[in-house]
């Protein structure tokens, strides 16, 4: 997902919870929402910090494979959809990284951590977007993905970040939405635009899988997560219900899932499909992927060549301040 | 690391209205700049509304409440709404 | 009904149709190569709230494309749609001022620049809506709204980056003295201008300037920043279709799918 494997901080299984902790967790437990005034144990602040920030990244990072096709855009009007699609992602990362602060963290302390390698952002943006339909398959599949784990994280304990959600998810429709726009007109179009949303899919289906994490059923982070109600579902259900939902959308676009197993299973009333190669996921966190270095390498020239200007407004705002206190002064 | 844009925290009253809502927080380095900020941010530009900044460490709150506000901003250009893209029936929902 | 009697009424589609569609694609072609060099800056500006500003105003400006270009488009009579016209024609067919073909550059050149155009943008655009033509009248109207806010933003940000620290000066002066021989473009105008004008559909260039001027001696002075003693009209052309090298490229990027891909729809 967005936020990837994140590590709890939490307390072993069968460790004893403080009275504090006890009542902390019976809060959850009834369905309230903890405020950021509010007492909360360290590992729930902490882990909730990795979580927010690596989520912010994430929407920021991901701006940038999208971005790639603004000024290749093929009508006016796709190009402004894409723009105020991508300035959406902007919002997005901007909305998550004012929760995270409320936990007592800075914006540029977590670009900091960012920046150095230090914090992660979501695997699927360090995917190249190569051909127009690229931008459908990103809409459809990566958002879509997105939607999927947003929708139940509207109801996560921690106030600041279920709001930034609700506000999140009225957009991500119309991102969604925009993609399978574009997906259907090039698969329904000319032979060479089918051919790039046939292509697009094969490239974007397994790196969108890996988006929702390894599987964690067994996972003790996973459990204490769940615990606090910061993560609502497991990666596996989570992904069940992604191909699910999708495997008809693709049906629909007469584009062939890149998955030969794929098939209906009546028992369990969904799709068996093939798992992604889990050592090509550990890689592009590692790392390697195929975009890490010319992602990560935007964000970080974007902060330091843009660091003239924000010191530029700083200084101009402390000028204009010492002026209205001397003309208050004078007086 | 040089010095941060403080925080400031925003509420807008919209044309119906109603009372200035929180709606979230920003960076700027000053006010006039937080209220700029608010409106490319938070209601992408539409008309007639009321914008406050306040900065977030001039806050003084209460004792924790468990209800927080919810805002949606307005929009102003059509195709950031889901009907805007004709999705056919058989697809299912999106 | 109304439609026939409608575009009679409209000097626009009266007798010079093919100066009012010459003038239509400098409106258009301008805002809209200023819109794709705004939007190079998405997912790459300086701080987020600055990204999210600059999608808005590349989103006006390709906006106002749509309007102009749809208009021009109309005016001709050929057929062609505002896209057609945005990704069909090549370079010596764009009237765009080269002002706005110049590379993004930094945050400096690309706030200055918007400055100098807005303030131009502005002025015109108020003139319009006084327009004869109804059609040109009620674009100026719907798009005035949008730029009184992008001259609103671009001219605080030079005043704050122009008197904010010793760096920010340097760069916001140093954009000024490169764009600044760009600027007289905007008021140099020929006989499709004459044309305009005598059709009362809009104002000759020229008659611009003096408001330009005002409104840049106010800002440039606040900004503590150098009016420059270069000359305005060194870089003339764009608008007769003679560029700088950067328009090429710009539409190579620009066009290519549809030029690739003749056939296509998106
Ligand atoms: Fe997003
Ligand atoms: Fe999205």
């Amino acid at each position: 997902m967005y936020a990837q494997m994140v590590t709890s901080e939490g307390k072993a299984p069968g460790e004893d919870l403080s009275p504090e902790e006890q009542a902390f967790q019976d809060r959850i437990d009834a369905g309230e929402r903890i405020e950021p005034r509010d007492w909360m144990p360290e590992g729930y602040r902490k882990t909730l910090v990795r979580q927010i920030g690596q989520h912010a990244h994430s929407e920021i990072v991901g701006q940038l494979p999208e971005g790639n096709w603004i000024t290749r855009a093929p009508t006016l009007e796709r190009k402004a959809i894409l723009i105020a699609k991508v300035q959406d992602e902007a919002g997005h990362g901007l909305y998550l990284y004012s929760a995270a602060e409320t936990l007592g963290v800075s914006r540029d302390e977590l670009l900091e951590k960012l920046h150095t390698g230090r914090m992660k952002y979501s695997s699927i943006f360090n995917y190249p977007t190569l051909n127009w339909a690229d931008i459908g398959a990103v809409g459809w599949l990566v958002d879509g993905a997105a939607i999927m784990n947003q929708v139940p994280l509207q109801r996560t304990s921690y106030g600041p970040y279920a709001r930034a959600m609700v506000r999140i998810c009225k957009e991500e429709s119309f991102h969604q939405r925009q993609g399978y726009s574009i997906m259907m007109k090039m698969a329904q179009g000319t032979a060479a635009q089918k051919a790039m949303a046939q292509d697009a899919l094969d490239r974007f289906w397994y790196p969108s899988l890996m988006m929702f994490g390894p599987s964690d059923a067994e996972s003790v982070h996973s459990a204490q997560n769940m615990a606090w109600k910061i993560k609502i579902n497991t990666n596996d259900e989570l992904r069940q219900k992604f191909v699910d939902q999708t495997v008809p959308q693709a049906e629909f676009l007469g584009l062939t899932v890149p998955d030969e197993t794929l098939a209906w299973n009546d028992e369990k009333g969904g799709y068996d499909f093939a798992e992604p190669d889990w050592e090509e996921f550990f890689e592009v966190l590692r790392g390697n992927g195929p975009c890490n270095e010319e992602r990560l390498g935007a964000r970080v020239a974007a902060w330091e060549e843009g660091a003239w200007f924000r010191d530029g407004l700083s200084a101009y705002a402390d000028k204009a301040e010492a002026r209205r206190n001397a003309q208050v002064a004078a007086e | 690391m040089k010095k941060q844009w403080p925080l400031w925290e925003i509420f807008i009253r919209g044309q119906h209205g109603m009372n200035h809502r929180h709606v979230g927080s920003l960076h700027a380095p000053d006010a006039e700049m937080a209220i700029n900020h608010a409106r490319d941010v938070y209601t992408r530009r539409k008309e007639g509304v009321s914008i406050w900044a306040v900065r977030s460490t001039d806050i003084t709150a209460s004792a924790p409440s468990e209800k927080g506000p919810l805002f949606d901003p307005a929009e102003t250009k059509v195709y950031r709404h889901p009907t805007f893209f004709d999705i056919p029936d058989d697809v299912g929902h999106m | 009904m109304a439609l026939d009697e409608e575009l009679q009424a409209d000097p626009l589609f009266a007798g010079q149709s093919g100066a009012a569609f010459e003038w239509l694609c400098r409106i258009g072609d301008s805002t809209l190569i200023l819109g794709h060099r705004v939007s190079e800056w998405c997912g790459h500006a300086p701080v987020l709230e600055e990204d999210i500003a600059l999608a808005n105003t590349a989103l006006d400006l390709i906006g106002h494309t749509q309007m102009w270009l749809g208009l021009a488009a109309e005016v001709e009579g050929q057929g062609r749609s505002a896209d057609d016209l945005a990704y069909r024609r090549d370079a010596m067919a764009f009237r765009n001022i080269k002002l706005v073909e110049l590379p993004k550059g930094d945050m400096g050149l690309t706030v200055m620049r918007g400055f100098l155009f807005d303030a131009f943008h502005f002025e015109l655009l108020t003139r319009l809506t006084a327009s004869k033509s109804p059609r040109v009248a009620e674009i100026a109207a719907k798009a005035l709204k949008e730029v009184s806010y992008h001259l609103e933003r671009s001219s605080d940000l030079v005043v704050r980056l122009g008197d904010g620290s010793a760096e920010s000066h340097r760069r916001m002066q140093a954009a000024l003295d490169h764009l600044w021989p760009y600027c007289g473009e905007m008021f140099w105008g020929d006989a499709v201008d004459d044309a305009m004008d005598a059709a009362d559909i809009a104002p000759h260039p020229a008659e611009l300037r003096d408001a330009w001027d005002a409104a840049v001696q106010d800002v440039l002075g606040e900004a503590t920043l150098q009016r420059p003693e270069t000359r305005l009209d060194v870089h003339l052309g764009g608008k007769t279709g003679r560029h700088t090298e950067h328009l090429g490229y710009v539409l190579a990027e620009m066009q290519f799918l549809p030029r690739a891909y003749p056939d296509a729809s998106w």
